[in-house]
């Protein structure tokens, strides 16, 4: 894709468990340009926050990439040494977690959390000395300024127990930011957060985005913040992208059944009295999965040759679906 | 008249009170989780309670349960006083009050199978002659809530999250209760698993003839579903009335923000919204006068020092707030 910044290409990450083979991404292709918003929408066990964490080089044993190529700002990041890869995680492209809480580390506090990532990265700082440490520190009181922590100066030295959730939250974007990445994941960053805070984390991510030109990946269960948030949107099912397009094409006139059932599963209240369409059943187990359509046993629309691999279809000039009815005459 | 009537109901935690506090004469810290609260439920209907974490939506919904001990006030279950009851006449109300919990991880027993944790309500009041009927009932609940029946006699670890809440509500509902407390009961479910137990509890509803509190952090789920909401703050009960009418025309300016704070997928694009600054404040040290006087930009002097009451803004809605008279809202600000 023109202008990519990140470019994945079949992408197969696999777990080998007691119970068998999980192809959690199974030839996920992935492009994110430069400056814009991606959204990536799917239910857990979907793939959604494995794709993004092999693309980070943090996926651990039993875990590991089986094939695919990551391409990132030109360079092709599965052919980087682990130290290599080092340098590229945290400075050119840095991830926040679901929940602060776990990912920050309890026993440090979050001035030196940021301390951490700028000594390990940034190459304009003083090389040593009090000058080195006082650089260090005027960054990071401007990094929780920048993410709206007020009182900087004293709060870097408190411990991440000492902040709410949201101001934890705040903290990882703080951290992930402290390079100027060309590229945040931000990995479900308001799932754990009550919805008056959740706004304010957004609004957060999404004029940082516009001030630095920085991309952004927002993965996310809630079809609502890509609507808000998001200029393109892709839809994973069990370890597969099933449709991809600008997010007003995907919401406004979704092509494949599931993206067509999240969508009727919201509640609304403009909804009231009428019955909801629910998708019935639940997510496949990813073990040994058949090379049909991944969505068969739930699909309303389905029919004997949805038995077949199915591939990703254009339907439009950026919008693509994993059905075959994707493109014909209208369901 | 009202099938639950709850008046002045507070639930009051003392704070840790230790050897330091005592030498240096520091006063008991109390976290007002739920204070001084009144509400009614109709038969039949569904009341959706609505606030953010440590609000006290949950403390209130179990208080009235008497799960937790209310300190003081009432409830009134169908004419009897349930905060009154002897721990004998307390368990026979508890056949005809129940409630589904949000966590179907923790709420049941790992060591027990399906069946024998569905059918312990039957066995504890008494609703089986034998085993034969036990297993009979529990089949045929677990059928009605979308259980296959060879899965009776399973763990709750070998069920999905959703197959997990199904089972709690079986076992809330075993016991043909009238009135159930629905604590989150979606919340910790993907979006389509969501829609299929949203599904579920309405059609149960109508055919059961039930009456659900409906507790809630979601403000589309309560709008879908319920008949009336209240909306809580800090252990308090800011607005309530028809649902309707609480979307249309929220009156409290918490109710506004958190309304406008809620994405939604018809919107595309950024829209106006109300920007609420900070966080919660501490429990421990709730604000004076309004609670919401810390994050509200309507704030003025008399918000800070003096509580306001609850008023009737119209037909079966209540707000409580000192400038409800202006008819201000926050939205016109937002985006004007």
């Amino acid at each position: 894709m023109k202008d990519a910044l990140l470019e994945v290409r079949d992408l197969r990450t696999v777990f080998e468990t007691r119970a068998g083979r999980v192809c959690a991404v199974d030839g996920v292709s992935v492009a994110v340009r430069r400056g814009e918003c991606l959204g990536i929408v799917g239910e857990s066990g979907s793939g959604k926050s494995v794709t993004f964490a092999s693309v980070m080089g943090l996926v651990k044993a039993p875990g590991r990439i089986e094939s695919g190529t990551i391409v990132f700002d030109g360079r092709d990041l599965r052919g980087l040494s682990p130290r290599q890869m080092r340098a590229v995680r945290g400075r050119d492209m840095a991830m926040t977690m679901q929940d602060a809480l776990t990912a920050l580390n309890p026993a440090l506090s979050v001035g030196e959390q940021i301390a951490e990532v700028l000594e390990a990265h940034d190459e304009t700082l003083p090389t040593r000395g009090a000058a080195r440490r006082a650089a260090i520190r005027k960054a990071s009181v401007e990094m929780l300024g920048l993410v709206g922590i007020p009182s900087a100066e004293t709060r870097l030295r408190q411990y991440p127990h000492e902040f709410s959730g949201g101001m934890r939250q705040r903290i990882m974007i703080a951290i992930a930011l402290a390079c100027r990445p060309k590229l945040l994941i931000a990995d479900e960053p308001t799932t754990a957060l009550d919805v008056t805070i959740q706004a304010q984390v957004l609004e957060l991510i999404s004029d940082i985005r516009k001030e630095f030109g920085m991309s952004v990946a927002l993965i996310t269960h809630d079809l609502g913040v890509v609507a808000e948030h998001c200029d393109r949107v892709m839809v994973m099912y069990a370890g597969q992208v099933v449709e991809e397009g600008l997010t007003a094409e995907v919401i406004g006139a979704p092509k494949h059944p599931y993206t067509q059932g999240l969508l009727a599963s919201i509640p609304r209240p403009a909804l009231r009295g009428e019955p909801i369409h629910p998708i019935e059943g639940q997510v496949p187990d990813l073990i040994d999965l058949e090379p049909q359509c991944r969505f068969y046993s739930r699909c309303s629309q389905r029919r004997e040759r949805c038995l077949a691999p199915i591939e990703m279809r254009a339907i439009g000039p950026a919008h693509n679906a994993r059905c075959i009815l994707a493109g014909e005459e209208e369901t | 008249m009202s099938l639950l009537k709850v008046e002045g109901l507070s639930k009051h935690y003392q704070g840790k009170h230790g050897l330091f506090d005592r030498l240096t004469g520091a006063r008991h810290t109390v976290v007002r989780a739920v204070n001084e609260i009144d509400l009614t439920v109709e038969k039949g209907e569904i009341l959706g309670l609505i606030g953010e974490s440590g609000c006290g939506k949950s403390t209130l919904g179990r208080a009235i349960l008497r799960l937790h001990e209310p300190t003081s006030g009432t409830v009134n279950f169908d004419g009897a006083n349930v905060t009154t009851l002897d721990p004998a006449a307390l368990k026979a109300m508890r056949r005809r009050m129940q409630i589904i919990f949000q966590d179907p991880y923790a709420c049941l027993n790992p060591r027990r199978t399906v069946a024998e944790i569905v059918g312990l309500p039957l066995k504890l009041h008494g609703l089986a002659a034998n085993e034969a009927e036990q297993r009979e009932k529990v089949a045929a609940i677990c059928a009605r809530v979308g259980l296959k029946p060879g899965q009776i006699d399973r763990y709750p670890h070998q069920f999905s999250g959703g197959q997990r809440q199904r089972i709690g509500i079986a076992r809330a509902l075993i016991s043909h209760p009238e009135f159930i407390v629905c604590d989150e009961p979606v919340s910790a479910l993907d979006v389509s698993i969501q829609a299929q137990i949203i599904a579920l509890l309405l059609e149960l509803k109508r055919e059961m003839g039930l009456t659900y509190l409906f507790i809630s952090h979601d403000i589309s789920v309560i709008g879908y579903l319920a008949d009336r909401v209240a909306v809580m703050y800090m252990g308090q009960i800011v607005e309530m009335g028809p649902v309707e009418q609480i979307l249309a025309n929220p009156r409290h300016p918490y109710t506004q923000s958190l309304m406008s704070a809620v994405p939604e997928v018809d919107h595309s694009g950024p829209r106006k919204r109300i920007k609420l600054s900070g966080d919660l404040p501490s429990p421990l040290r709730p604000p004076t006068g309004c609670k919401f006087h810390t994050r509200c930009p309507l704030a003025v002097d008399a918000c800070r020092s003096q509580q306001p009451d609850i008023e009737t803004v119209g037909p079966g809605h209540t707000a409580a707030c000192h400038r409800l008279a202006e008819k201000l809202t926050l939205l016109d600000e937002a985006s004007a």
